[in-house]
């Protein structure tokens, strides 16, 4: 029985500590409610760290040609014109107020010559408007956020699993999980819950996500009756390292080509020339003179092909590999020493610019990036679906439920442009915590049924009362092998029969995970938290490959080999599943609600 | 370049524990945290570490390999003496949990009584501040720490003579540096590093900076400094004499 745990109560409850998670826990606690702030890791360690290039936000503080309005049609744009348009438009409207608030915190970004904060150029925005901190901006926000919430009064749970959200009557009422050091289970009663959880990265075997990255919130939604959407649109960022194969899949920082960085093919051929899609032609340079100036910030200048959006230079790479014209380990050469034909100063200009990236090479791959091209390849990196939400107040369509960040939907579409996930965590961060602060002061605090916590708790305890044998085999090897599967058949580039078998797979591998058994005591048992994230990896693995069948069309991150083209009616509608009476998993084509009057000008003005 | 190598690491709790041999095969390019990982996934489903990027940016997996504190994630396998055994044992400054995983909340704790950042009025009518490249270049190396907390463990202050309750440490140092360097800050928190956080019992050994990973200099731009601040406030005859005597107002 799970008559042992302890209770917590809050007004709301933030499930998750990376930007979206304190940020909407900093705003929560701002309003006057008493807030709960669960980490899956000790505080400061989310994923939120490995964000590198910047935050997107239209302060046109390098080139005053910038506005919020050309920042909304770049992300409508990049995103092929399935996003959430409202969610777009705040994002792009408020994302400069959320960077001098963090200002105000102690951030210390980089800076103009002018003393304001400096912005750079990234994939897809039109004008220089990435606010960084070299190429540790990610650090740079969590630690902000981290101390300025330390001060606010909200209670911090770390190195806590939630096992499943716990509910009343249709609406969300708290959450049982355990916490990982001593294995006491708990119960947090909560008015309100803001799941801000992060990505699914961890469904695919190469992953630039750590190991925390299993969709445990998109899952925990799912089963409490949340809507998914657009689960197909998967990014997988062009540049990941791909040797040698313990770093497979750690992210290569998109600021290296900011920078100047070129992919070339094992010829020495810079590829990107030979692709560029027709609606981005207008904007992009067919002279490496003319795309080095770009870098250097020439207003007048065109970005190069190496800064088109990363769906499209993710699959330019696999192109060239399946030609056979790739690198030795099966990927491309990225090169950023080649601009000490332009630059005096090479060698210091990359430590200053890429401090990070030059470590990363030298201690993992033996590596000088001053000197030599590196290898990358593509690698799983975000998910650009997730649970549905309002786009103004990120509530979910179960009451007391709502969500930000990753694991949230809407704002990318099909495709999510760099440097717009850290301006998506701070924006969207902010309203879940503002209107979940307003939901839990207009309801009160429900107890959960014995019934709901002795169900949650079986689940959770299961693991270790199936007997190790021949019978039942441990986690890993059902993960990896869900890994390879997702990897090889739900992965860059997809096919109807391949993501049948996917399909197939995910059914054999949920009766496989149904009898692994855990050995050892509960406390601080890393066979048991995968045991338990398994659950969550083949619900996001089987909504991935569910919508993925069902979107005929080529679109953003979600490429069919089967279907290469855009199909206009396509355009109209954005995947929702959702789970039914039976259990089973069903989706419905939504149509995207029109666009308001005003916006659909901008985005004619902008193209 | 495939060799079985023999990994020495420390299992048990609180309570007790002891060194258990593993032998594994390794391939070339692993990292010391892939060979833990393997172990886990092969041999010990429930052997506990911490870790989270496997990049050097988040500071988790921080442990003690061949007796030098180490991110494991970037330690990599082709710089050991993979002929005798490796010995992998977790941060021995701190609590154990379990295995290579240790009790840190000390950190966290300390962190909350530092004052916090308190800038002076915005620059701008429209509330934005100017700060120069060259004025905050400081303060941004200090900000590169990933709390991996290595300094802390090598600290002989910490470690050999457990005076958590009278030092912060060297991570606490350099936090409180970023703060007091940080060109639009006005709060003043030299009484409580003289008082209360003993920034006195550094004695610059700076074993801190060598096992820093992100290479911040902490004695030499952190502490020395902070400690001249200290040591002109408090201990300079001529300053105390004009403290008394300066015009008021």
């Amino acid at each position: 029985m799970a008559t042992n745990y302890e209770t917590h109560e809050y007004d709301v409850l933030v499930i998750g500590a990376g930007g979206a998670g304190l940020r909407a826990a900093i705003e929560a606690s701002a309003a006057g409610v008493k807030v709960g702030l669960i980490c899956k890791s000790l505080l400061g360690k989310a994923h939120t760290v490995m964000a590198e290039g910047g935050m997107a936000a239209a302060m046109g503080n390098v080139d005053d040609r910038d506005s919020w309005k050309v920042h909304f049609a770049d992300t409508l744009r990049g995103g092929q014109y399935v996003n959430n348009w409202r969610m777009a438009e705040l994002h792009a409207k408020e994302a400069p107020a959320r960077v001098h608030e963090l200002e105000k915190w102690g951030a210390v970004f980089d800076r103009t010559k002018e003393g304001k904060i400096s912005q750079r150029n990234f994939g897809g925005h039109r004008y220089p408007r990435l606010a960084h901190v070299g190429d540790r901006t990610g650090l740079e926000l969590i630690r902000t956020l981290q101390d300025h919430g330390i001060h606010q009064g909200i209670t911090v749970h770390m190195e806590y699993t939630v096992v499943s959200l716990l509910k009343d009557a249709g609406r969300v009422i708290g959450a049982f999980g355990y916490d990982r050091e001593r294995a006491r289970f708990r119960v947090f009663k909560a008015k309100a819950v803001v799941v801000c959880t992060g990505g699914l990265g961890r469904a695919y075997a190469v992953t630039s996500n750590s190991w925390e990255g299993t969709g445990d919130g998109v899952s925990l939604a799912y089963h409490a009756g949340a809507e998914l959407l657009d689960m197909e649109f998967i990014q997988f960022h062009p540049t990941g390292m791909i040797w040698p194969p313990s770093v497979k899949g750690i992210l290569v920082t998109e600021s290296v080509r900011g920078e100047g960085g070129v992919l070339r093919n094992k010829d020495g051929k810079r590829f990107m020339y030979d692709d560029i899609p027709d609606n981005y032609k207008s904007q992009t340079s067919t002279d490496p003179e003319e795309g080095w100036r770009y870098t250097q910030n020439d207003k007048n200048a065109k970005r190069p092909p190496e800064l088109l959006t990363r769906d499209h230079v993710a699959r330019c790479i696999m192109r060239e590999v399946k030609a056979g014209r790739g690198s030795p380990h099966g990927g491309v050469f990225l090169d950023i020493s080649w601009i000490k034909e332009k630059l005096p100063n090479a060698e210091e200009h990359i430590k200053k610019k890429l401090p990070s990236m030059y470590h990363q090479f030298k201690q993992l791959a033996n590596l000088d990036i001053t000197k030599e091209p590196m290898e990358i390849g593509p690698t799983t990196h975000y998910a650009m679906g997730g649970i549905r939400v309002n786009g103004d107040t990120q509530a979910t369509n179960v009451p007391g439920l709502f969500a930000a960040g990753e694991c949230a939907a809407g704002l990318h579409g099909a495709n999510r442009l760099g440097g717009n996930s850290l301006s998506d965590l701070l924006v969207f961060g902010k309203r879940a915590g503002e209107y979940a602060a307003k939901f839990a002061k207009e309801n009160s605090l429900v107890s959960p049924s014995d019934a709901e916590i002795e169900a949650a708790y079986r689940e959770a305890v299961e693991p270790f009362e199936r007997p190790a044998g021949s019978q039942n085999e441990g986690p890993y090897q059902v993960q990896y092998d869900l890994q390879n599967l997702m990897q090889e058949n739900v992965g860059i580039v997809r096919l109807q029969n391949e993501m049948e078998l996917a399909l197939d797979g995910i059914g054999k591998l949920k009766a496989r995970a149904a009898k692994v058994s855990v050995q050892g005591h509960r406390e601080y048992n890393p066979g048991w938290h995968t045991a338990i994230d398994l659950k969550h990896l083949l619900t996001v693995s089987e909504a991935i490959t569910i919508a993925s069948l069902d979107r005929k069309e080529s679109r953003g991150g979600h490429f069919r080999e089967d279907f290469p083209n855009k199909d206009p009616e396509a355009q109209k509608y954005n995947s929702v599943i959702s789970k039914s009476a039976d259990g089973s998993m069903k989706l419905r084509r939504e149509p995207i609600p029109a666009m308001r009057e005003d916006l659909k000008q901008v985005v004619e003005e902008m193209k | 370049m495939n060799k079985t190598v023999t990994f020495r690491i420390w299992r048990g709790d609180a309570q007790a524990g002891e060194f258990v041999n593993y032998t594994t095969e390794i391939t070339e390019g692993l990292v010391v945290l892939d060979v833990v990982h393997k172990i886990q996934a092969t041999q010990a489903n429930d052997l506990a570490c911490r870790w989270n990027c496997k990049a050097g940016k988040c500071g988790s997996c921080s442990a003690e390999v061949n007796g030098i504190p180490k991110l494991m994630c970037m330690t990599r396998m082709d710089t050991l003496n993979t002929d005798k055994p490796i010995t992998i044992e977790p941060m021995r400054a701190f609590p154990s949990i379990r295995d290579l995983v240790t009790d840190v909340s000390w950190n966290f704790r300390v962190k909350t009584k530092i004052k916090k950042f308190n800038p002076r009025p915005p620059d701008a009518a429209d509330g934005t501040w100017r700060m120069m490249q060259e004025d905050v270049d400081r303060v941004q190396e200090f900000r590169k720490c990933i709390e991996c907390f290595l300094c802390q463990d090598v600290c002989h202050v910490l470690r050999d003579h457990h005076k958590h309750e009278e030092f912060i440490g060297p991570r606490f140092l350099v936090y409180t540096a970023a703060l007091e360097m940080h060109p639009l800050d006005t709060e003043d928190r030299l009484a409580e590093l003289k008082q209360t956080q003993g920034i006195g019992f550094c004695n610059i050994t700076k074993c801190c900076t060598k096992v820093c990973p992100e290479h911040i200099t902490i004695t030499d731009n952190a502490i020395i400094p902070l400690k001249e601040r200290v040591v002109d406030e408090y201990y300079d005859p001529l300053g105390w004499l004009w403290k008394k005597i300066r015009p008021q107002g």
